[in-house]
């Protein structure tokens, strides 16, 4: 689901302070950056807003930030929606002991953890990060939350890339973004 | 300063919550580091959301236009405090992260150096900042972030962390700089943990 389609009057603001980066990366890529968005105290409040409507009274414990910029995101929706907030990390970055996800990269492996201990069974989990594409890290993320019993009620971020069809990866889980990119 | 000497908040039981939050792990990232953990005081919402209550009511009055937040950990108190005191959030990160045009400052590690970066055009002469991060233990970090902020004619206002030492090479100042910090690290793993969260003994 979009908040595009929707037509809520906040998004056309957001999605004019998101910047894009061409060949960044690498060339090709067209880099959608969020951080032009973090720079203006309105828009990044109605992003953060626009969330927060969607998911508070929804009996939502946990929100699951990815590194890095999911950090940037997760921590206001989790403190104003009453949830605690997890982060989702790069390997060795977490000092406890940890459980792993390895994802696939166009080239080569990656690899997700997350704190033993942080989210229990039975616990209803939000997954946030800036942007979808592949859906290849957000899946890592969501069988991390399943494989401690949570339930993943659904994955949220500010821009999706709808070419690279990232929905689909999500394993029939619902995707809520705020803006699309072509 | 600590939070805990100033009028106003000495005693302040949150203060002891979020101390109690945070969860030492020995001997990470390598032997003799106790680490302080910040994970667990994510978890506990009344304590995250004390910690950045504390700030909020701090600098909410200071003109403050910009809050600087270093990767990883400053990403995940930052945000939220910019959002309350109407200041935009700016993310100092490590090399090659940040995709558009950057400025960099260098500073030394145990081993060898490592570098921050800022985009270029995110903060603009005159503003006043404040940095943020979890923790300051060298105040390399901090300093870096201090110097990039300067560099483009901004003011630093305060450094603010969650966990530090009382004295940083035994100044209270970081580039004269002050800095203002919630809670003193803890030597002791806490026995008093939230349930579910495994001690790494």
């Amino acid at each position: 689901m979009s908040a595009y389609r929707d037509k809520d009057p906040r998004i056309h603001g957001i999605q004019s302070k998101i910047r894009v980066v061409p060949n960044f990366p690498k060339p090709g890529i067209m880099f959608q950056d969020i951080t032009t968005l973090l720079l203006d105290p309105k828009a990044f409040k109605d992003t953060v807003d626009l969330f927060v409507e969607r998911y508070k009274g929804k009996n939502i414990s946990v929100v699951a930030g990815i590194e890095a910029r999911g950090f940037i995101f997760g921590p206001p929706i989790a403190l104003e929606i009453g949830a605690k907030f997890v982060p989702l990390r790069k390997p060795k970055k977490l000092p406890g002991k940890v459980i792993s996800e390895e994802y696939e990269l166009e080239y080569g492996r990656d690899c997700l953890e997350m704190h033993v201990g942080a989210v229990e069974p039975g616990e209803r989990a939000l997954v946030v990060d800036d942007l979808i594409a592949t859906g290849g890290t957000l899946c890592a993320a969501m069988n991390l939350l399943e494989r401690v019993g949570a339930e993943v009620v659904e994955c949220a971020c500010v821009i999706e890339l709808p070419d690279l069809k990232g929905r689909e990866r999500l394993n029939g889980k619902p995707l809520y973004v705020l803006v699309e990119s072509h | 300063m600590f939070a805990g000497d100033q009028n106003g908040l000495q005693g302040d039981p949150r203060l002891k919550a979020i101390s109690e939050a945070i969860r030492v792990v020995p001997h990470f990232p390598k032997p003799g580091i106790m680490f302080q953990d910040i994970t667990t005081l994510l978890l506990d919402h009344k304590a995250f959301k004390d910690t950045v209550d504390i700030f909020v009511d701090r600098y909410r009055d200071m003109a403050i236009s910009v809050v600087a937040g270093v990767e990883a950990r400053g990403f995940m108190f930052g945000p939220s405090i910019a959002l309350a005191i109407g200041a935009k959030f700016v993310p100092l990160r490590k090399p090659r992260k940040l995709p558009g045009e950057v400025i960099s400052e260098a500073y030394v590690l145990e081993y060898g150096t490592d570098c921050l970066e800022m985009h270029v055009g995110a903060v603009q002469p005159g503003e006043r900042a404040l940095v943020i991060d979890d923790l300051v233990a060298t105040g390399g970090t901090l300093s870096a972030a201090i110097r990039l902020l300067e560099r483009v004619g901004a003011e630093v206002v305060e450094c603010a962390c969650v966990v530090g030492l009382r004295e940083v090479k035994g100044h209270h100042r970081l580039n004269g700089k002050p800095l203002y910090i919630l809670v003193e690290p803890r030597q002791q793993t806490n026995c008093s943990a939230p349930s579910g969260i495994i001690s790494s003994l």
